[in-house]
């Protein structure tokens, strides 16, 4: 029994900075943005969330920090890709190999050192219930505020006019153009939202799930989370079963290696990423009918004036 | 001096409603670098009129519309509304001062729902609740049925455009502006918008409408304004005037007409599709059902239709872009082909022209001599061993040039700077020279001027007389009827038993693009033809 919950605890640990990433992701897409810099974004996130944290004591303003960091970072990209028009897919990957570099420069005097992680809720009578009561009421801000913002992500993009015309953009840029909607803006603001999410989601490692700051530390997560987007053919319901169940994939093969399944342990580190290019290949093979893909994905748009 | 008495008494009954125009542009000019799209245009649309403005493709119609709408600004110039100046500052503003546009190339979102679609284009200032039955309600009213939860991607071209002008009705817009709204619609559709259109004007809106279709304007409009090279040519009352007159201003020259030869003689079946089914490629692809014909040479099989009834994959399946399962199903020359790739089909004397010119014709950024190569490099002996035979190329674009009268800067110059109607000479000329058995070609003349239009028609003529077998797509159903010795129509991936083209009338065809059928006598008749 505690194992079960101490397995589930652990996935939602691990799930948690893999949903943050990929719903920002989801909203950059879904505006017509693909940013391949996501991994980048996060690791920088994830160097000046501990930065924050280390040097003020405050996880909220390492968390806040993280954000910033990860917005400025996709500035950069919206420059190039929006602003000037460059190939989205170069820009960003440039992104994350910018990312990475820059994350290694601002880290640097930091590794090795260690910070208190964040705490997790404690609410007497609750959180002590067996099985459900930690997974419920005993965890940290972050995992809740990452159900909290994909619900609020789906609220948006379905339930409101701005959705609208995000998801319209992402569908047919000239139309929206037309229509005389400011589809560069719009998409800026979409992929400034994929930034902090990137930046939040990169800030968690360090802040909540791991006390320390090691370089690479986001370890391809950013790529996962792109292509959870994909799995999730850009909706957020699925996003959820995604994320959840990369997550539980990437526990699985530490517990299988606790185990001393007689598999090399080199083999199970693989697959969590073993599994998105599966599910990545079965998922194009099964698309029947109805595109899912927001149509002008990926492609540049300069309005004519 | 006539055609100031024109200009100042533009109605046939000399009455306007109101003491000012709605709407006036004064010198009003766009420039694009050097480029001048628009060039010093004055205009003006009066309540209660339906006003034409005709013009070739370049003419600058998009332009003016554009910036009347709000897309463009303006370089120099003024645009008065209902007497007053004012400078648009996008298209929203537009809307909310009564201005609506129904775009050409509509502007739709495919995944989303015909609900939404009308959404975006309005101003939000309802709830969706509202909004969507006061959708209803509209296209009810106007006879404009749509059903507000289905996806625009589900829906027919007809269809698309209801939802493009109940979007502009329901914000019960003064001034209507429609940019080529006939140019996908079947006859029997456009008759349905004409009544719509009469409607809007009794109720005392203006309406701009863009067309080339110059029967439909001496029809429909009460008064038109002919663009030529970003000019201003003139303004007429279009029921006084001739299609040939109302040509000319739009040319600025007599249009070549083009003359078939008499006495073809139609010999052997040269390209044959027996019972070619094929699933889509694409998710809001068509699927291909039993389409049979044989094609002899000498002659011009004509296949009318909306876009997006089938055309496209069929062109594929016929150029080797997609493969058929069975061999079988296509004969080019008596030969089993539908398993051969492209350059094998050519290397049998077919060629391809397909319907888009920059992408699929050519590439855009290669010289015309490489866009040479890239067609006939397996059967027209540019390559020798391997090598390119660069003078080779170089000769087959001076030949396509002299002969078919290819306008351009250079000698050699990128596929993509040269204009519509040229490339497509060239592109035609290119398949041409190499003296194919078998045709075939898609849209031939869309968006392509009258003069360019003309060389092309004449030049499928002339190769079918020398013998060749063309097979010509088009949405144009004047075009067919001009060449085309025999017609039949495509609808939902099904091809109709073809008419001949003597029996062909609009309406015939025009119930078969919507997908009627036609009694039985008449089929038993056109195959006996």
């Amino acid at each position: 029994m505690e194992l079960v919950e101490a397995i589930i605890l652990a996935v939602l640990a691990a799930s948690t900075p893999l949903l943050i990433a990929a719903t920002g992701e989801l909203v950059a897409e879904r505006s017509g943005v693909l940013n391949l810099g996501v991994e980048g974004m996060m690791i920088v996130g994830a160097a000046c969330g501990f930065a924050g944290a280390w040097l003020t004591g405050s996880i909220l303003i390492g968390a806040l920090l993280g954000i910033l960091a990860g917005t400025l970072m996709s500035l950069v990209f919206a420059l190039m890709a929006l602003g000037l028009a460059v190939n989205q897919v170069a820009t960003g990957l440039a992104l994350t190999i910018l990312g990475v570099g820059l994350s290694g420069l601002i880290g640097a005097g930091f590794v090795g050192e260690r910070i208190t992680p964040a705490v997790h809720l404690a609410i007497p009578g609750l959180t002590n219930v067996p099985l459900i009561g930690r997974v419920l009421f005993g965890e940290n801000g972050f995992v809740y505020f990452s159900i909290a913002l994909i619900v609020a992500v789906w609220w948006f993009l379905y339930r409101t006019r701005a959705g609208l015309i995000l998801r319209a953009c992402g569908d047919n840029h000239v139309s929206a153009h037309a229509l005389g909607y400011p589809v560069l803006r719009i998409r800026t603001f979409a992929v400034m939202f994929g930034g902090a999410c990137a930046g939040l989601a990169g800030a968690y490692l360090p802040l909540a799930y791991t006390p320390f700051f090691i370089p690479g530390m986001t370890a391809g997560r950013g790529w996962i989370a792109l292509a959870l987007v994909v799995f999730s053919s850009w909706r957020p319901g699925r996003l959820v079963v995604g994320a959840y169940l990369f997550g539980a994939v990437t526990i699985l093969q530490l517990h299988a290696q606790g185990w001393g399944v007689g598999i090399p342990s080199q083999f199970m580190s693989a697959l969590p990423y073993l599994a998105t290019v599966i599910v990545l290949v079965l998922l194009s093979r099964a698309r029947t009918g109805g595109s899912t893909a927001p149509a002008a994905l990926g492609t540049v748009f300069v309005p004519d004036r | 001096m006539q055609a100031h008495q024109r200009m100042l008494d533009p109605t046939p009954n000399g009455q306007h409603s109101g003491k000012s125009p709605l709407l006036r542009t004064i010198g009003l000019t766009k420039r694009y670098g050097d480029f001048i799209a628009n060039d010093c245009i004055d205009i003006e649309i009066w309540p209660r009129e339906i006003h034409a403005l005709l013009g070739e493709n370049g003419a600058g119609k998009s332009t003016l519309v554009k910036a009347i709408y709000g897309l463009i600004q303006p370089s120099a110039g003024e645009i008065h509304w209902q007497g007053h100046r004012i400078a648009l500052s996008g298209p929203s503003e537009a809307r909310s001062r009564g201005i609506g546009m129904v775009f050409q190339h509509f502007s739709l979102f495919d995944n989303l729902t015909v609900a939404e679609n009308v959404a975006l284009g309005l101003d939000g200032k309802e709830s969706f609740k509202d909004m969507s039955a006061r959708l209803e309600q509209v296209s009810k009213t106007y006879g404009l049925p749509l059903n507000p939860r289905r996806e625009v991607w589900q829906l027919s071209v007809g269809e698309r455009q209801r939802i493009e002008i109940v979007r502009a009705l329901m914000q019960d817009p003064k001034f209507l502006i429609l940019d080529e709204p006939t140019a996908v619609l079947t006859p029997q559709e456009a008759d349905q918008l004409f009544i719509v259109l009469e409607r809007l004007k009794a109720e005392g809106r203006a309406i701009l409408y863009i067309s080339h279709k110059l029967e439909e304007v001496k029809r429909l409009c009460d008064t038109a304004t002919i663009l030529r090279g970003g000019r201003k040519v003139e303004t007429c009352n279009p029921r006084l005037e001739t299609a040939a007159s109302l040509a000319r201003m739009m040319v600025g020259g007599e249009v070549k007409e083009v003359k078939a030869a008499s006495g073809r003689k139609t010999t052997v079946p040269r390209l044959v599709v027996n019972d070619l089914s094929l699933a889509p490629a694409e998710a809001h692809g068509v699927r291909l059902e039993h389409i049979s014909f044989e094609l002899k040479g000498g002659e011009i099989f004509g296949i009318a239709g909306v876009a997006g009834n089938g055309q496209d994959e069929l062109f594929a399946a016929l150029s080797g872009e997609r493969l058929a399962k069975d061999p079988g199903t296509v004969l080019i020359e008596g030969i089993a082909a539908g398993h051969l790739s492209i350059t094998q089909r050519r290397k049998l004397g077919a060629a391809f022209v397909p319907e888009e010119r920059l992408g699929h014709g050519t590439a855009p950024r290669m010289k015309l001599s490489e866009n040479a190569l890239l067609t006939g490099h397996a059967a027209s002996g540019m390559v020798h061993r391997g090598f390119i035979d660069t003078a080779a190329t170089l000769r087959t674009v001076d030949r396509a040039t002299e002969t078919f009268d290819v306008r351009k800067a250079k000698r050699d110059p990128e596929a993509a700077s040269l204009s519509g109607g040229n490339l497509q000479k060239f592109i035609v000329g290119r398949e041409i020279l190499r003296n194919p058995a078998v045709l075939v070609v898609s849209q031939p003349t869309w968006g392509v001027d009258a003069g360019a239009a003309a060389v092309i028609r004449q030049a499928l003529l002339d190769l079918a007389t020398a013998g060749a077998a063309v097979l010509v797509t088009s949405q144009d159903l004047d075009e067919l009827a001009e060449i085309a010795d025999r017609i039949a129509v495509m609808f939902h991936g099904k091809l109709s038993a073809p008419l001949s083209a003597r029996d062909a009338s609009r309406e015939k065809l025009g119930l078969l693009m919507g997908g009627s059928s036609l009694e039985p006598k008449e089929i038993a008749h056109a195959a006996g033809a």
